[in-house]
């Protein structure tokens, strides 16, 4: 029996509803981050709708508000994003055979960790009206919650807004250290990435290396030392839970249809 | 702020975060058969994040003493599993409330 398109556009905005409301809270505090370093307001929620994605565009712009090179925001977001890839890769396996050249593209852009995770577990076949659904309540909730935030920061006093400069490291140990706890590679991947960091920013000679090319470095070796020591077989990061939320933890990957 | 500067720079993000999304959905039909580097795009995320935190947390406010506190807030606080938003939030408040004693 088939669906109808209104059918499954419906059915997908609901199961988009949760992952909405989830990003509010997240991208009110990229827009307080952003403003408070002087991105204007504008800019803050074009950022959001344009990049739709948490670690990607809050170190890209972590990097713009340190005036870095363009050189090295690109590569920094990219290889942040790159995850994107093997999310996209497995949906592909799922997605209506038929989908046009125009949708492909239209869906491309609304692949984050939580709309493939829901997205991942439907069964049966992925449709265009059903992921299209499934895209536009987060998107609506990652530039609303964006704009929020960014207007408030402008009312906010300098002390509380310096205090909120630590909110999105918070965010990024509140992501990482639950999987860290439970799974001994994740934990031993970070520590050589924060180790090779370190080295990088305080060992003298490698001192004309820039910030943003230290983390590449890092993650590069942290991650690639990570891949050979511990492969996973079984499409699922030993230990790994699903973290509803977690917009970075790619959970959930699996490729059972 | 250069406002041409950061709009060229967002653009270049949008594009380099677009391309990786969209790319096997145009192109791609078959999987990445490597484990190696199935795996290694499955850990990049915690490579980079623990790259961008640290040692960053500790200057990311005005006084290295209320991020300390912060971070160890945080930490403590992501350590029993708290939400995102939580422990944002409560890290921002440690250095707020420490920063007004110092």
């Amino acid at each position: 029996m088939e669906k109808t398109w209104t059918q499954e556009f419906r059915y997908g905005l609901k199961r988009g509803l949760p992952i909405a409301l989830g990003y509010v809270p997240v991208s009110f505090t990229f827009g307080l981050m952003a403003v408070s370093g002087g991105i204007p307001i504008w800019m803050a929620i074009f950022i959001s709708l344009s990049n739709l994605t948490s670690a990607g565009q809050f170190a890209g712009t972590n990097l713009v508000i340190m005036g870095a090179g363009f050189f090295e925001i690109t590569l920094t977001t990219f290889i942040i994003n790159i995850r994107y890839m093997l999310m996209s890769l497995s949906l592909t396996q799922r997605l209506d055979k038929s989908m046009s050249l125009t949708k492909r593209l239209l869906v491309g852009y609304g692949v984050t960790d939580e709309i493939f995770s829901v997205a991942s577990m439907e069964q049966g076949i992925l449709t265009f009206p059903y992921l299209s659904g499934l895209i536009i309540g987060p998107v609506i909730g990652w530039t609303t919650g964006t704009a929020l935030g960014a207007i408030i920061s402008a009312a906010l006093p300098d002390n509380l807004n310096n205090a909120m400069g630590i909110a999105l490291y918070g965010m990024f140990i509140a992501i990482v250290l639950p999987v860290a706890r439970k799974s001994k590679p994740v934990t031993i991947i970070v520590a050589i990435s924060v180790a090779v960091v370190c080295i990088l920013r305080y060992v003298p000679i490698f001192q004309m290396i820039s910030s943003g090319f230290r983390v590449i470095i890092a993650t590069i070796i942290g991650a690639g030392i990570g891949a050979i020591l511990f492969p996973i077989t079984d499409d699922k990061i030993p230990c790994e839970e699903s973290s509803p939320g977690h917009d970075i933890t790619p959970s959930q990957g699996k490729e059972e249809g | 702020m250069n406002l041409t500067y950061a709009i060229i720079a967002v653009i270049l993000m949008a594009i380099v975060t677009y391309i990786p999304r969209v790319l096997p959905i145009v192109i791609f039909r078959k999987e990445i058969k490597s484990k190696y580097i199935k795996s290694f795009l499955r850990y990049v995320p915690y490579a980079v994040l623990g790259a961008l935190t640290f040692p960053d947390i500790f200057y990311s406010t005005k006084n290295i003493v209320t991020a300390l506190c912060g971070t160890i807030v945080a930490l403590i606080l992501a350590y029993r599993g708290k939400s995102l938003v939580v422990v944002a939030t409560a890290a921002i408040f440690t250095v707020y409330i420490t920063g007004l004693f110092l």
